[in-house]
């Protein structure tokens, strides 16, 4: 493999996104575990964030789509283990989730903290005051829980840290 | 071997899934928004786990097998499942009873088989075990809300508890298959798994003031394919597709 092309892989990844959080790359989402080029053909893998995620399919389907259409010949893996965790989500990864209004995962401690105790931790995504309760501990897909701020009354998802 | 592999992937396999289709009942039909939420997520995780499963069994059993046919195509005595994750919905306690109990079990069999010297196997035990998690935090919550909540919550959580402690001893009751799965270092051992069962329900029960009921147990034998009616009327639902329009795909 040839570093231009590898670049070329790489930029073309960092197009395709997380169908429900448009937003973030699935680079930037960390679920890229591997990527094998032999001439024009590629092997992607790539591993679930939970196991059920629906949101898998699709982005396999897309990492195909979108590198075969730049004439590569793809084949995308899925690989169990290790297991994902939150703290692949790189620092730009972060920073766009709590742009688009997902505030980011804390460590494992205080999401504990946060998620059992009820301690008044996560951030606002809206106004930024940590004055907020958890409504619910699963919220619209799997990977997050459903919070609310008492301060400014927003409504916000929390991406729950797993480890 | 390959045989006795394969027959351990459906045992594990099908009570995440019957268990799983139970749950997805519940879409729409929850008690609140917020747990109807919960519970379907859980029905999503539960699924994840079964197509891994089933993925691999697929691949060891080869041919035409492939995972859906091992989830749509068998008929009731070909399920492995335990008679617990078949037990219907009926109430709120009930689908958190059954909840809790499986996961009490589930958590500790995942922790044990992430150690299997069967490399997929530890691996999806290594990926479901953090969203088992999950699911035990927000079942035990719920028995000791419901538990020590109203009269009338503690007296529906008993109810279901009672229900459903017959049905527990089968969890633990080793088959020829776990047996030979254990002692190749492939498998879990009961025995370790239900020392921390009864430590999680006795805590999970003294919080709640609930009473661990001391009924009798049923010589129940999902695991070995004896199933009660409930099966037939899951298969119904489940299978339907695949049944009135054979080899159809999403």
């Amino acid at each position: 493999m040839n570093s231009t092309q590898n670049k070329n892989i790489q930029d073309l990844l960092r197009e395709v996104t997380d169908p429900e959080i448009p937003v973030l790359s699935i680079m930037d989402m960390g679920v890229v575990r591997d990527v094998e080029v032999n001439g024009k053909s590629v092997l992607i893998k790539i591993t679930p964030t939970y196991s059920g995620c629906p949101a898998m399919d699709t982005i396999a389907t897309d990492i195909k789509l979108k590198l075969d259409e730049a004439g590569y010949d793809t084949t995308v893996k899925l690989i169990l283990s290790p297991a994902w965790t939150t703290d692949w989500i790189t620092k730009k990864g972060r920073a766009e989730l709590e742009k688009y209004g997902i505030a980011a995962p804390l460590d494992e401690t205080s999401d504990k903290h946060a998620l059992i105790d009820g301690k008044r931790i996560v951030k606002c995504t809206n106004c930024g005051s940590t004055n907020t309760k958890m409504v619910s501990q699963f919220g619209s897909t799997a990977c997050k829980a459903l919070f609310q701020c008492e301060d400014c009354l927003e409504p916000f998802d929390y991406f729950k840290c797993l480890k | 071997m390959k045989d006795k592999l394969y027959e351990y992937l459906l045992m594990l396999g099908d009570n995440s899934m019957v268990l799983g289709h139970r749950l997805s009942e519940l879409c729409g039909h929850g008690p609140s928004l917020e747990t109807d939420i919960a519970l379907t997520n859980i029905s999503l995780d539960l699924f994840g786990q079964v197509r891994s499963y089933f993925q691999y069994a697929a691949e060891i059993k080869g041919g035409d097998v492939t995972e859906d046919s091992i989830a749509f195509l068998r008929f009731d005595r070909d399920y492995r499942n335990v008679i617990l994750v078949e037990q219907p919905n009926e109430d709120f306690a009930h689908v958190i009873g059954r909840q809790f109990l499986f996961d009490a079990f589930h958590l500790p069999l995942l922790e044990q088989l992430m150690e299997s010297n069967d490399e997929m196997i530890a691996a999806i035990a290594a990926k479901s075990i953090k969203e088992c998690r999950y699911h035990l935090r927000f079942s035990s919550s719920w028995v000791k809300r419901l538990g020590d909540g109203t009269m009338e919550s503690k007296i529906k959580m008993q109810s279901a508890m009672n229900h459903f402690f017959p049905f527990v001893s089968e969890l633990f009751r080793e088959t020829s298959i776990e047996k030979e799965m254990k002692e190749l270092g492939v498998g879990a051992d009961l025995k370790m798994i239900k020392e921390v069962f009864d430590e999680k329900v006795k805590e999970v029960f003294f919080e709640s003031t609930l009473e661990i009921p001391q009924s009798s147990s049923r010589q129940t034998n999902g695991k070995t394919g004896i199933h009660t009616e409930q099966m037939g009327f899951i298969l119904a639902e489940l299978q339907y597709m695949q049944r009135a329009y054979p080899n159809m795909q999403w």
